[in-house]
């Protein structure tokens, strides 16, 4: 890790992936590729970030992505706090800034952050003195989610320019589907988002990407396949009709992967809705589906973010 | 098994998609149109050829009746499929769209498939189905289009209800656009529908009824534009009635959106002063409307404004329709008057043979992306063999419809169907 301690890093905060560029995302991805090995070694303790303080704040439920960030920290030494909603005083009434005003007074140096409602990492930033790591806004971003997925791309296609990356599902409400176009776009791939008129934002091509409402149009010739979570609430008639009709439409199997490129990779955030968007046979086909491995690698970039977002901050 | 060729000559051949109006003759074979025109006559037929004098009588494409409720299954007692379809050879349609508001209603693909088996197995004419726009046609949520379309169905619609629910109607227009079918709609607001029974204005003042305001139905055409500007969705209004809804579609269709518009006989011909000692059979959603919408209806024919006139064929039984104006139910027969009634526009000067037989054949072809429609080689001979000038009247009581609820009892017609081909088969004669 010591060739990495020396590069200095421009950003303080993880807000959103649009104001990474290429060499700012290289470095990230250079540095995780780093910690995955340490992540799979007997002794995963680094001590890189002692004597700092890491909050994880969570105001959304959320399993893996507070996992993910908890074990990162620790790996490299912090003092990790968890706060979810059900145990903060945001419950008793206080306001979002309230909060993030009574945490500042405790001095941590990184504040991991979930909230549903798009742009309250952006808000907080302006209020807190230390690093802010947006592990998912609303509908906006999700911009660890992206680098872990750009990760598992590069592990697996060895690059991210010229390959056709197919996001197929809710691209409306997703804010995984946001930060990847962002990303993909800045690495010079060619991305695609799939599906239904109701779950792909009517100016979506203003994103830069090719719009399809087909899956055989859509996963031609594609090297990626992102398979997007479709949530329960808008399967029942409101955005599509049912599930046995998104399934056939949209959901990702054997027959309708045919189309694209003999050796597609298969991914999805998860958690996955088996027989929705994806099919059993394909998510555990561990040939051709990255799930696990992009789980593995969200450790070892949550530990890049913690790592490069803190330098430069002498407190 | 080859049949010898069969000529229907000295007809005069009316095909509005190739504004076709000229003496000659139909060549038929095997259930196909094998040639047409001017130069079919009698000393020139092929070898073998039986031929029949069609005495200069009119022959037109067989009609397509883009909206009607053929009631099987679930409402047998009122119509069948084979009922319709003798009802519907005797009013020279050829091809029948059905429409989704059947017990179990056309929401579920297999449905689809009974439906089309049950149409080949006892009806005479060609049908087509409708799909449900939404589950149940409860304006709640969307319906499965994509498995519907997979089916075989050729739009959607919720039959005689609009959804009143604007984000679940934008939502599905934007679905729609994915399979390249047309959404048609009951264009009244159903909010300002409620338990109104005839339409605002002096009449229902009077008559002391319950009244619909006339604006119901513009309200919902814009509402409806607005979102298709939005979706890119093609949407259809199945019986427009009134002027302002009627200049919304004229701006709809400058501004180049998938917007068509229909009406039906009813609406041209009648106006509200039918409802008089409170005739139930002349109670129709939308209700008839006053004189001046009527008028704005037969000029929207006129110009072009309105693509379809279909029958809006709602069978009733007598004894829904026996009651109380206001409990009576809505609708009436229209399969075997939807011609006959129409021509009255064209009598009258208003509006040019070819024009109006456009509405009833190519113009709901196209709508339900229907082949048929046209007199054209080498596809199957439905026609339509009609005397336009011959008057009659109309006795409900010898409707073929097993539902004798029309509007036009006793009324003189002039223009009589005289005999309807499907596939070359002559399915209705005089």
């Amino acid at each position: 890790m010591t060739h990495s301690e020396k590069t200095q890093f421009a950003h303080r905060h993880l807000l959103d992936i649009d104001r990474l560029s290429v060499a700012d995302i290289n470095l990230l991805l250079d540095t995780a590729s780093g910690y995955v090995s340490k992540s799979r070694a007997r002794d995963k303790k680094l001590s890189l970030l002692h004597g700092r303080t890491q909050i994880n704040l969570f105001f959304e439920n959320s399993t893996r992505t507070r996992t993910s960030f908890e074990l990162a920290g620790m790996r490299l030494g912090a003092d990790v706090i968890n706060m979810s909603v059900g145990s903060s005083s945001v419950k008793k009434g206080e306001t979002l800034i309230d909060t993030a005003m009574t945490l500042n007074a405790m001095h941590p140096d990184i504040l991991v952050i979930r909230h549903g409602d798009s742009g309250v990492p952006h808000l907080l930033s302006q209020k807190i003195d230390c690093a802010v790591i947006n592990a998912g806004d609303g509908s906006h971003e999700h911009p660890t989610q992206a680098l872990l997925d750009a990760l598992t791309i590069r592990n697996r296609k060895g690059r991210l320019e010229g390959l056709i990356v197919a996001i197929c599902g809710d691209i409306l409400h997703s804010r995984v589907a946001r930060s990847n176009i962002a990303l993909l776009n800045i690495m010079g791939a060619r991305v695609r988002v799939v599906g239904p008129t109701t779950l792909v934002p009517s100016n979506a091509k203003a994103l830069g990407v090719e719009v399809y409402h087909s899956m055989k149009e859509g996963l031609k010739d594609a090297d990626i396949v992102m398979m997007l979570r479709l949530q329960t609430e808008r399967m029942q008639g409101a955005f599509v009709p049912s599930v046995r009709e998104y399934f056939k439409l949209f959901g990702l199997d054997k027959k309708k992967l045919e189309v694209a490129k003999p050796d597609a990779l298969i991914m999805h955030p998860g958690p996955m809705n088996r027989g929705v968007e994806i099919d059993s046979e394909i998510a555990d086909d561990i040939t051709i589906s990255a799930i696990s491995e992009q789980v593995e690698m969200g450790v070892a970039v949550r530990m890049a973010c913690l790592d490069l977002f803190t330098r430069g901050r002498t407190q | 098994m080859m049949n010898a060729p069969h000529a229907l000559l000295n007809a005069r051949l009316l095909d509005p998609a190739t504004n076709t109006d000229t003496m000659g003759g139909v060549l038929i074979k095997d259930g196909l149109i094998l040639d047409w025109g001017t130069h079919i006559k009698a000393d020139a037929l092929p070898d073998g050829a039986t031929y029949e004098n069609c005495h200069g009588k009119c022959l037109s494409p067989g009609l397509v009746d883009a909206h009607a409720y053929l009631c099987e299954p679930g409402k047998e007692h009122r119509e069948t499929m084979e009922t319709a379809g003798h009802a519907a050879a005797a009013g020279g349609i050829t091809t029948i769209n059905a429409f989704p508001a059947t017990e179990p209603v056309i929401d579920d693909p297999s449905i689809v498939e009974v439906i089309a088996r049950r149409a080949r197995e006892t009806c005479s004419v060609n049908i087509c189905i409708t799909g449900a726009l939404s589950k149940g046609l409860e304006g709640k949520e969307m319906a499965e289009l994509g498995l519907l379309c997979e089916a075989g169905v050729v739009a959607f619609s919720d039959g005689q209800k609009a959804i009143g629910d604007i984000n679940l109607m934008r939502r599905t227009l934007a679905y729609s656009t994915m399979f390249n079918k047309p959404i048609i709609v009951h264009a009244e607001e159903p909010a300002l529908v409620g338990s109104g029974v005839m339409t605002g204005g002096r009449t229902a003042t009077a008559m002391g009824l319950k009244s619909i305001p006339s604006c119901a139905e513009a309200i919902l055409v814009e509402r409806d534009i607005r979102l298709i500007a939005m979706t890119g969705a093609t949407w259809h209004a199945a019986h427009l009635s009134t002027l302002d809804a009627l200049n919304s579609i004229r701006r709809a269709k400058d501004e180049q959106l998938h917007v068509t518009a229909g009406t039906a006989p009813h609406y041209h011909a009648l106006n509200d002063l039918e409802v008089g000692e409170y005739r139930t059979f002349a109670r129709v959603s939308p209700p008839l409307r006053e004189e001046d919408d009527r008028r704005a209806v037969v000029a929207a024919i006129k110009d072009g404004t309105i693509d379809v006139i279909s029958s809006q064929h709602l069978p009733q039984s007598a004894d829904s329709k026996r009651l109380p104006f206001s409990q009576a139910k809505p609708g009436v027969v229209g399969l075997e008057t939807m011609l006959p009634v129409s021509l009255r526009l064209y009598h009258n000067g208003e509006v040019g043979l070819l024009d109006l037989l456009r509405t009833m054949t190519v113009g709901p072809a196209k709508l339900l992306g229907l082949a048929c429609g046209k007199i054209e080689t080498g596809k199957p001979a439905d026609l339509c063999l009609f005397d336009l000038e011959k008057p009659w009247q109309l006795d409900a009581t010898l409707l073929k419809s097993k539902s004798k609820n029309t509007a036009f009892d006793g009324h003189l017609l002039q223009g009589r169907i005289l005999k309807t081909f499907v596939s070359g088969t002559v399915v209705f004669e005089l």
